[in-house]
This record gives structure tokens, sequence and C-alpha cells, in this order.
């Protein structure tokens, strides 16, 4: 469907800004297709609004996204569309409807993609929910009665119901205990592998760094400083960068991850 | 995304049928809709599919069955694969929400009404406690708080109170006018405007404004706070919930709301009084004069006697409907409707109330 060469993910000169801050300026990014991208960075570095960028959901000031091989800026609202379904959000929170039971939240975006017999269509989401590791059980539940793993599990259901070809995750193990995110780190990768998956992730979870993610690119200074696997980025002499590995967590979460890969 | 080469098509290429295109997410209707054409041929055909996902696969199994050696030749390795983790992960009787019986429905709204019985009496005495330790420790009260829902509530809703009653004045004239004239007691018009204002259309005018205005969204904004856990986060800090949300809300109503009865009289007999000038011909200073002789003071206090009473109903009720919201963004909507329905009911009656008792008195 894509040529190898060409990226999934094209930023050339963002910039972005609220009001007076500039967040980000002339950022440049550029994601293939397969990778596991992990975005990191400081606070305030603008982590989660390039992630909306890249979802569509904002518009920088300058520069241009284009993501598979179309650019963005000038489409129609139609293409807009067909663009976003091949992408998949999941948001911090969830963000889940909470009107709807779980198997109602995965269906509402099959449904409105095309006309489907019902029974059909309720197996699709179940699909879904057997896939992010969610018992049947969930399938009834509404969101405020899940616990906070399994929210998640449940927000990444429903991003993957038309199976996008790009999965956006903001802070997908923040809040969760150790082992539900590690099993939760354990979960995408699976997706990844099976369903291919290019993954984008925003997080602060140095362990799901080593686990998950093939490529970080850390942001500071409003652009990417460094673009590169963590074990280059470990050791990588930006100030910034240093000061961000080092201590204590990092080195224990470097050592569980190298360990890991051996 | 929608290419001719990407959706299914059969071809017959030496008497073999070919079957190409990609099942993915966006053709599953139309792999579903050849599902009869491709049963027909399923002994003799070739698959050349290029792409499949896992919303592909599962159409593929719903239309070449379960057992993979039915299944057509022509599917690559990585493809068998996804069909394979499909099949396994696929689930095929859906569990369906619990539906209750006539019966246990019956009762659970029941047991629900008698709850909410319950947690209407709990707020009730919660806030009269809540009172009372703040009259025995009035430095907690929060003063700035209050000042807020004077400026939100009472001066904000100065224009919107002050059209509505002058339209309403207005409307009372002119069709109390049009009989007035027929018998020639055009002065009466005084009267009539004054006596249905000042005693019942001020208060209830303003009373129903404020509840649609400011008791919707004291409801809004307590049910959202109590669904983020805002309210147990004060609670948690040593603090009552009731002076922060609730107090502040009701001392500054039960000031605001007769602040703006008392606007709503004058403009309505301002209005009333155009249309008595326009219509038939009574001098403002007339007006005015028949005003001070004709109609006592006392029917002005009658109506606004009842706006703080009116205040408490708006903004216990708002409160009230806003703490008890659990659940979701839905819970905040039929909250938020409950408490307007609820304040301007209860408003209604307890008016009703008033007047048979003030008449009862001989007021």
């Amino acid at each position: 469907m894509h040529s190898n060469t060409q990226a999934l993910v094209e930023l050339s000169d963002i910039t972005t800004q609220f009001g007076t801050q500039v967040v980000h300026q002339n950022l440049n990014l550029s994601i293939q297709r397969g990778e596991r991208l992990a975005l990191v960075g400081g606070s305030g570095s603008g982590k989660s609004v390039l992630l909306s960028e890249i979802a569509l959901l904002k518009t920088p000031q300058a520069g241009s996204v284009a993501l598979f091989g179309q650019a963005t800026e000038k489409l129609s609202t139609n293409a807009l569309i067909q663009l976003r379904k091949k992408m998949g959000m999941m948001f911090q929170q969830g963000a889940l409807f909470t009107s709807l039971n779980i198997l109602e939240n995965i269906m509402l975006p099959i449904r409105e993609h095309q006309r489907l017999p019902e029974k059909f269509l309720k197996e699709l989401a179940m699909l879904k929910i057997k896939l992010v590791g969610l018992p049947a059980s969930a399938a009834t539940k509404l969101p405020q009665e899940l616990s906070g793993g399994m929210l998640k599990r449940a927000a990444v259901a429903r991003a993957l119901a038309l199976d996008p070809n790009l999965l956006l995750l903001d802070e997908p193990t923040a809040g969760l205990d150790p082992a539900s995110a590690s099993a939760f780190d354990e979960m995408l990768l699976e997706l990844h592998a099976t369903m291919d998956l290019t993954l984008i992730l925003v997080t602060h979870d140095l362990d799901s760094l080593w686990q998950v993610s093939n490529q970080v690119a850390f942001l500071g200074e409003k652009k990417v400083l460094c673009k590169a696997p963590m074990e280059v980025l470990t050791m990588h002499s930006h100030p910034a960068i240093k000061h961000y590995f080092a201590n204590t967590r990092a080195a224990g979460a470097r050592n569980r991850g190298l360990g890991a890969n051996q | 995304m929608q290419d001719k080469g990407q959706a299914p098509n059969l071809q017959l290429v030496n008497g073999n049928y070919t079957l190409y295109g990609h099942c993915t997410t966006a053709y599953l209707k139309q792999w579903l809709g050849l599902q009869p054409t491709f049963v027909l041929h399923q002994t003799n055909l070739q698959l050349s599919i290029k792409a499949m996902d896992t919303n592909g696969a599962m159409a593929f199994l719903h239309i070449f069955g379960e057992e993979h050696q039915a299944w057509p030749k022509g599917l690559t390795t990585t493809q068998e694969q996804l069909l394979r983790l499909v099949l396994q992960e696929r689930e095929t009787d859906i569990p369906e929400p619990k539906k209750m019986g006539w019966l246990a429905d019956i009762g659970l709204r029941v047991s629900l009404l008698s709850s909410h019985a319950k947690q209407l009496l709990d707020f009730i005495g919660q806030l009269f406690a809540a009172l009372f330790t703040l009259l025995l420790n009035p430095r907690r009260f929060k003063f700035k708080l209050l000042l807020d829902v004077i400026q939100r509530d009472g001066l904000h809703a100065v224009p919107i109170i002050a059209l509505l009653s002058f339209l309403l004045g207005a409307v009372v004239a002119w069709q109390g006018g049009l009989q007035l004239k027929t018998y020639g007691a055009n002065v009466f018009i005084v009267e009539l405007v004054a006596l249905t204002h000042l005693r019942e259309l001020g208060p209830l005018i303003t009373a129903i404004l404020v509840a649609g205005r400011s008791g919707s969204a004291y409801a809004a904004q307590l049910a959202t706070m109590n669904i983020n856990q805002e309210v147990l986060a004060l609670r948690s800090l040593g603090q009552n919930p009731f002076d922060w949300l609730i107090l502040p809300k009701l001392i500054g109503l039960i000031i605001a709301l007769p602040l703006l009865t008392f606007l709503a009289d004058i403009s309505g007999l301002v209005g009333g009084s155009l249309v008595a000038y326009l219509q038939l011909e009574i001098s403002p200073t007339l007006f005015l004069q028949r005003l001070s002789q004709e109609v006592s003071i006392a029917h002005f206090f009658i109506g606004i006697i009842k706006a703080p009473v009116f205040a408490l109903i708006i903004v216990s009720v708002g409160c009230m409907q806003g703490m008890l919201a659990s659940g979701g963004a839905d819970a905040v909507g039929v909250r938020t409707t409950r408490s307007v329905v609820q304040a301007i009911f209860l408003v209604i009656i307890v008016d009703a109330i008033f007047s048979i008792m003030f008449s009862d008195v001989g007021w």
C-alpha cells in the first residue's frame, strides 16, 4: 500500500505557539512504517501537543504534517476523515463514552464506518476486546465500572476498532501498577507484531521506553534533539538528555531493559 | 482509500475463479455482500489477497467458515497466521447486558424512590447542620465566594430580568387595558398592573428565570465536581463541602433574589405605565399618583417576602441534584434537567400555597 522508502509520518518545520509561548520551533521528525516511536522530554516540552498534531486534532501555526505520504494542509474534509480512520488515538484518561458500555464504545466507529449486520458488528467489537486481553465479561460493563488498567485496554480496543495502521497513545501506562504496566507493554508489542501497526507513544515510563520502543525522539529546546534507539540515546552527550536519564530510576530501568533485551 | 483495484472482485481465468482485492476494514460490506457467490465457487477458487487486517479476517471467517481445510488456496503465511489468531480469539456468544424482569424493575424503582427521599432528608439535615456550625463559627464563612455568587447570579441577571418583566408588565397592561376600556374604567389599569405584578408575577418570573439560569448551573457544577472526585478531595482536606459549595450560594441567592424581585417589580410597573400611556392615555404622573394613593405598600412586601423562600428552594434543589450525581456525562445532563424542573415545580407550588395563606389571613 505504501512504499517502504516513504515515511509514514513526516513533520517538517512545525511551529506551535500558545499565545506568546512557543512550544515547537521548526521541528522536524519523520517516522517510518512499523516503527515503535516514543516521544519523551521534560514537562511542558510539547509531547502531547505534538501527538495531537499528528492525530490532526490540532493544527500547528506553521509547518506541514504529512501522513501516509499525503500532505494534510489542503485536504478536503472528506479526505481528512478517511485519513483519521487510518489512525487510532488512545487518550490519557481513556475518553471512553461514559453512557455506552465497552462493547458499544467499540462498535460505534465500526457502525458509523459501514452498514454491517448487527451480529457481525458485535463479533468484530468482541474480537478487539479479546485482542487487548480483556475478559469477555468486560463487554457489558460501563467505563466507570472498570479498573484503571482495564480502562486503558478498553481505550486501546476502541482505538483499534477500524484496524488503523497508526496507533497513537498518550501516556498509556501512567497510573498503572508495575505489573499492569508491564502487561500493557507486552500487549502493545503483541498488537504491533500481529496487526502491522506503527506505534507512537508519549510516555514518562522508563521501563516502557526500554520495553516497547525501538526509536525514541527526545523533545527539548522546542525541537527534536535526538531520535535514536534507547541504547544510543542514553549515551547522548546533550545536557538535557543527560539530565533526563541521569537518575536512579533511569539506571534501574536501563538495567532491566538491557537485561530483558539480551 | 477506496481504489478500484482494492475492492474484492472475482475473475474467471483459465476456468478457475480468482479473487482479487484487499480484505480490510474498508471493504467489509463488499466482502460480506459477495458471500453467496463465493460459496458457489468455493471448490475451485483461488485467492490473491494483497492485504488483510483483523476486521477483514473476521469477515473471511464468516464467508469461508472456521475449517481451514475448506479455505480457498492462495493465502500467504502471514494471512494464515492472522486468520488463526482471529479464530483463536473469536468469541461467538456475545454477553448481553442483564435485563430485569418486570417485578424486579418495579422493586428497583420503589427502592430508588425511597432512597431518594432519604437522600433528600439527609441533604436538608446536612444543610442545617452546616448552617448551625457556621453560626457558631462565623469566621469560616467564605465571604469571597458569597460576593462571587451575588455578582454572577444577581448582578449579571439584571438585564434579562429587567427586560422580561418590563415586557410582562406591558403585556398584562395591554390585555387588561382592552377590557377596562370597554367599561370606561381606564384608571383602574394602575391597580391591575400593580397588584398582579407586585404580588405574583414579579417574584414568580424572577424565581423561574433564576432557577433556569443559576439553579441549572449549580447542579451542573456540583455534578461535575462530584464525578471528578473534587467533592471528596475537599472532604479529604478536612473541609466541609457545604461550607465551600453550598452555603455561599444559599446565602448569596437569599440576598440576590429579593433584590432582583424588586428590580422586576419596578420594570414591570414601568412597562405597565408605558402601555397605559400609549393605549389608555394615562400619563406617568397620574399612574404614579394613583399608585401611591390606591396601592398599599403591603402588596409589595407580600411579593418580596416570597423571594428568600424561592431562593432556598432553587439552591437546595440545584445543589442536592448536583451532589447526588454519579456516573458519567449522562448523569450531569439528567441532574441538571431535574434540578430545573423540580425547582420551577416547587416554586409554583409554594407560590400557590402562599397565595392561599395570604388571602386566608386577609392581606
